[in-house]
């Protein structure tokens, strides 16, 4: 078989020194993506370092009123935590909405970060893939791309990140704790994953060894959702989805936050659709246009031209409901 | 002993339930013996060509490979049956996926690393794999699948059609779909003293020992095949697939036993698939709905290697009556994998185009779409004249109309909200054919006054056993635990696939047989049983040799209540129920389950499942479960069967039709006119995923 060396540290230090000190290693979390694409032979790392027994299963309030969400809580624990459904419902929801209830008690908070994309080239060896071998050709781009990026995508790479949590974490300005070789770093969620650019096999800018400890949320500022719409029920990936945060004052928006996925590489932040709203009237018009200036900059593929529409629909009737304007779908 | 297990109906539960739900019965590839090796194929990346060469040097340094089998090595084979059976003997490539090479090593692990490391090179020349409508391509064979003429005319359809005062001409898509059952195909082979035995995840382990006897150039006699659980075929495992002769032939190059379980990612490729259809239907009518001309015409594909030819126009030869009718198949050869069997091949796919036809014809005519069906509801089957040995579909209409609450139903389009969904409800008719073919069975009685049947069965999830004992034990008259018995070994009475709907009557009417000849020869035996027992033997040859006078079909009525998104175009089936008129229903525990399962594929057809072949590589895209969607828990909703017991002389000894298959069949169709019916927009493309919606929402 295939070997690869397995390590169980028993501290973040000791995490990050294994990392670090071997090249292809990869830290395991719930598993749930990395083994599947060793299965696939998409992944073949020489060492794993195994963090899922690691001290970082916890979710504790913060000084300033904040969440602070260990890199290996379980998703359905997170999801049923009562600070999370209460302050960011709009995470809670996400994780709901994410893979089926075996994959949420094993998938990690960090694992669910570092998910891959599930483009059907990118996990068919036999196919090229410039995110998995940079350089060979992108197939999606004039295939089999229905469900693959409007946003942000680049000519090597259309490929969507496929993390509905992400998404909530995106709209709710959480920042991310990595622990590296050269000591302790917080990133954004918005600038965890990158562009595809020329480099598509770079998902994030996770760099050699760094692991992620926790996930940072800031205080409660508003209400927020989720809303997904899917090929099925339940257990299928996002057509498209958004989390929005959305505070009103005297008939105009104080605060908004409005993130998609589905239709991106990395969680789509919607910073011109939350220009146009701040001071808005908090009405569907403005909630329209906001949206459409998002959406103005999509380019659409042969197929997935549906996905514009899609998002704007969800988004719309997001803010609309968190506006009272619509009742709960 | 309560009269309950001796009856027929009686809701007696499956014999292996217990078994399955601890995990302790056994499947195909839970067989293995100390020493067994594991296989992993290796798959043509080309969609046409010639393998040029196969470098198997790094393969074999792989810790734990023991064997790469290749064209070059692997034995011979007779010529199969089946070309899909053909494999690695020659270097032909005729689709994507293809076996070109098979490693065998002391761990999957290992065997999946060698297949890696296995170097194939190849000569290739372009490919053709997208079914268009007018691809030139496209011809009319002698047959549709079944046996049926591709081609049927009575009268003369389009001057009929051109002169009717109403008219629908619609073009119905159907992609490609995949049966996925939860068990993958596997087979465990092994060879002792001359005698091969495979424990194979088939459908009818004797069609398995048949194909494997003339591969193998081997006398029947030295080969057994085991299928004593399998865990769902929907028609995949209806004939016998490559991964048994793969393992036959491995077990028998290396002299060890041999397991080989087809990754889910490879299934796509080669345990066939729904071939997808493109249907025009025309039908003319007079303005009180009466038609005058019905014409289908199905455009599919086949493999380079096979023709099959989904038989999806032969349900409107059964259907409506109309003095005008033109049902035409045309199929064009394409460099995609072997199409096959899948749950009611032809009438899930034709009755799809069909139903929604007639629910387009409804409207035109401003009537009733129950009330349009019987209208039309023939008095002879319309091709043949033959008269029906039973026809329930009106009785199906009515009972489910007045079940579902029907007749209180707005007719109008897009005017029911509830919140954010639009609801709609929709009906679509359902046919299956009773089809039946020989069967041979044992039955045994024994000194303790216990009986044992024999007939080799195979049992597929539906309860075979259970059946089948009920059925002996109402011939016997004894409870149905007191029977014991045996399937899924082809050292046993013969007997055909658990296919076709028709497991249960063929098996079923040489169990009967046999414990008739039982009773007959108990009622003239003297003194106490012999310790060894008395044991006949019957076969059904005779019997269904013979061609009935009479058309034999199961008919049934779908009805559907959804909600559509009018945000996402996301459909959701609030209510599904359907009423099946299909002779004596002999164990209603489980022709409920059948019924049930059989709608929720059906479900699963209209609104989530597809397989798109992807035209530069010439393999389809979905291949895994979370790309191909079955229905979640959370797409299924309140299911009801019922069905109508019909009193039907000219079907067999227990009067039963078969029940596996119908409950898909007018599914798709039912869902689709419940659309139609919640938002206007009459799609006649499936699955109904929300991308197709979105253009006809508020």
């Amino acid at each position: 078989m295939r070997p690869f060396a397995y390590l169980r540290p028993a501290s973040v230090a000791e995490a990050v020194r294994a990392g670090a000190g071997h090249p292809g290693a990869r830290f395991l979390g719930g598993g749930t993506n990395l083994v599947d694409l060793m299965k696939l032979g998409v992944e073949s790392p020489g060492l794993l370092v195994d963090v899922s027994r690691l001290p970082l299963d916890r979710v504790e309030p913060t000084d300033d009123g904040g969440l602070r969400i260990g890199a290996t809580v379980r998703n359905s624990d997170l999801a049923a935590h009562p600070g999370v459904r209460s302050g960011y419902p709009a995470l809670s929801q996400a994780l709901l909405a994410g893979a089926s209830g075996q994959l949420r008690n094993t998938a990690t908070t960090g694992g669910n970060l570092l998910q891959r994309t599930r483009c059907p080239y990118f996990q068919d060896v036999s196919k090229p893939c410039n995110k998995r071998l940079p350089g060979s050709g992108c197939p999606a781009r004039e295939g089999a791309h229905r469900d693959l990026a409007v946003l942000g995508h680049s000519e090597d790479c259309v490929a969507t990140n496929p993390s509905d949590m992400a998404v909530a974490l995106a709209a709710l300005d959480a920042a991310i704790l990595l622990h590296g070789p050269e000591g302790e770093r917080t990133v954004p969620v918005t600038d965890f994953h990158r562009l595809p650019g020329d480099n598509p096999d770079q998902d994030t800018v996770i760099r050699p060894g760094e692991l992620i400890t926790e996930v940072v949320l800031p205080p409660p500022a508003a209400t927020s959702l989720y809303r997904k719409a899917r090929d099925r029920a339940s257990y299928a990936f996002a057509l498209a989805s958004v989390a929005a945060v959305l505070s009103v004052r005297d008939g105009r928006v104080e605060r908004a936050a409005l993130a998609f996925g589905g239709v991106a590489p990395r969680p789509w932040r919607a910073r011109v659709a939350e220009d146009v709203l701040r001071g808005a009237p908090a009405d569907e018009e403005t909630f329209a246009r906001a949206v459409s200036a998002e959406l103005a900059t999509a380019r659409p593929l042969r197929d997935n031209g549906f996905k514009v529409d899609l998002a704007h629909r969800l988004a719309v009737g997001a803010l609309a409901e968190l506006a009272g304007l619509a009742p709960p779908a | 002993m309560s009269d309950t297990t001796r009856a027929l109906g009686a809701p007696v539960l499956r014999r292996e339930g217990r078994d399955k739900v601890t995990g302790t019965a056994r499947y195909a590839a839970e067989h293995t013996t100390p020493g067994c090796l594991y296989g992993w194929v290796v798959p043509a990346t080309v969609a046409s060509g010639r393998v040029t060469a196969i470098r198997t040097a790094d393969a074999l340094a792989v810790p734990g490979v023991h064997t790469v089998l290749t064209q070059d090595n692997a034995p011979r084979l007779k010529e199969p049956d089946d070309p899909i059976l053909a494999v690695l003997q020659d270097d032909r490539v005729p689709h994507r996926g293809w076996p070109v090479a098979l490693v065998l090593a002391e761990s999957l692990e290992s065997a999946r690393a060698g297949a890696e490391a296995v170097h194939v090179e190849y000569a290739t020349t372009g490919h053709d794999v997208v079914l268009t409508a007018d691809h030139p391509g496209l011809y009319t064979p002698e047959e549709a699948n079944g046996g049926y003429p591709a081609l049927r005319e009575r009268g003369d359809a389009m001057r009929a059609f051109d002169a009717a005062p109403v008219r629908i001409d619609a073009t119905y898509t159907l992609h490609g779909l995949h049966n996925h059952p939860m068990e993958p195909h596997a087979s465990t082979a092994r060879w002792a003293d001359g005698h091969l035995t495979v424990h194979d995840s088939s459908q009818g382990s004797t069609a398995v020992r048949e194909s494997l006897a003339k591969a193998l150039g081997l006398d029947r006699d030295r080969i057994t095949v085991i299928s004593e659980h399998v865990g769902g075929g929907f028609g995949s495992k209806g004939t016998p697939r490559p991964q048994a002769v793969l393992a036959a032939m491995a077990a028998r190059h290396t002299g060890r036993p041999v397991q080989l379980s087809l990754p889910r990612r490879y299934m796509a490729a080669v345990v066939g698939h729904r071939a997808p259809t493109l249907q025009r239907v025309r039908l003319g009518a007079d303005r009180d709905g009466v038609l005058s001309s019905v014409s289908h015409e199905i455009a599919t594909h086949t493999s380079r290697i096979k023709e099959f030819v989904e038989q999806a126009a032969v349900p409107a030869r059964i259907m409506y009556a109309s003095p005008h009718s033109r049902t035409e198949h045309r199929v064009v050869a394409l460099d995609v994998p072997s199409p096959s069997w899948m749950r009611a091949p032809g009438e899930a796919s034709g009755m799809y185009a069909l139903e929604s036809a007639m629910d387009e014809l409804a409207n035109a005519l401003g009537l009733d779409p129950v009330e349009l069906r019987l209208r039309n509801e023939p008095q002879t089957e319309p091709d043949s004249g033959r008269p029906f040995s039973s026809r329930g579909l009106t009785a199906c209409l009515r009972e489910g109309a007045r079940r579902f609450g029907w007749y209180d139903r707005d007719p109008q389009p897009a005017t029911r909200e509830e919140g954010p969904w639009l609801l709609g409800t929709g009906v679509a008719s359902a046919t299956y054919p009773v089809l039946v073919s020989k069967a041979a069975a044992t039955a045994q009685a024994a000194p303790d006054g216990s009986y044992r049947i024999g007939v080799n069965a195979t049992d597929i999830g539906t309860g075979a056993r259970t059946v089948l004992a009920q059925i002996a034990a109402s011939v016997l008259d004894t409870p149905q635990e007191n029977v014991t018995v045996d399937i899924g070994n082809s050292d046993l009475p013969p007997a055909p696939v658990a296919g076709g709907s028709s497991g249960t009557a063929s098996w079923g009417s040489a169990v009967h047989k046999a414990a008739t000849a039982l009773v007959r020869r108990l009622d003239g035996h003297t003194g106490p049983i012999p310790p060894e027992g008395v044991t006949v033997t019957a076969d059904t040859g005779e019997e269904t040799a013979q061609e009935s006078p009479y058309a034999r079909h199961a008919f049934g009525a779908h009805f559907a209540e959804v909600a559509v998104d009018s945000l996402t175009g996301e459909v959701r089936v609030r209510r599904l129920l359907g009423v099946f008129a299909a002779g004596h229903i002999l164990n209603s525990r489980t022709a409920r389950s059948q019924f049930i399962g059989g709608m929720v594929m059906g479900l699963g057809m209209a609104l989530t499942e597809g397989s798109t072949m992807d035209p530069a590589f010439g393999d389809f895209t979905e291949s895994d479960l979370a790309s191909y969607h079955v229905p979640s828990c959370a797409d299924v909703p309140d299911i009801q069967a019922h069905w109508i017991d019909e009193d039907d002389p000219h079907l067999n000894p227990m009067g039963s039709k078969g029940i596996g298959e119908i409950g898909i069949v007018g599914t798709a169709a039912a869902i689709g006119n419940a659309v139609r019916h919640a938002t206007g927009a009459r799609l006649r493309e499936l699955p109904l995923t929300p991308d197709k919606l979105l253009p006809y929402l508020p």
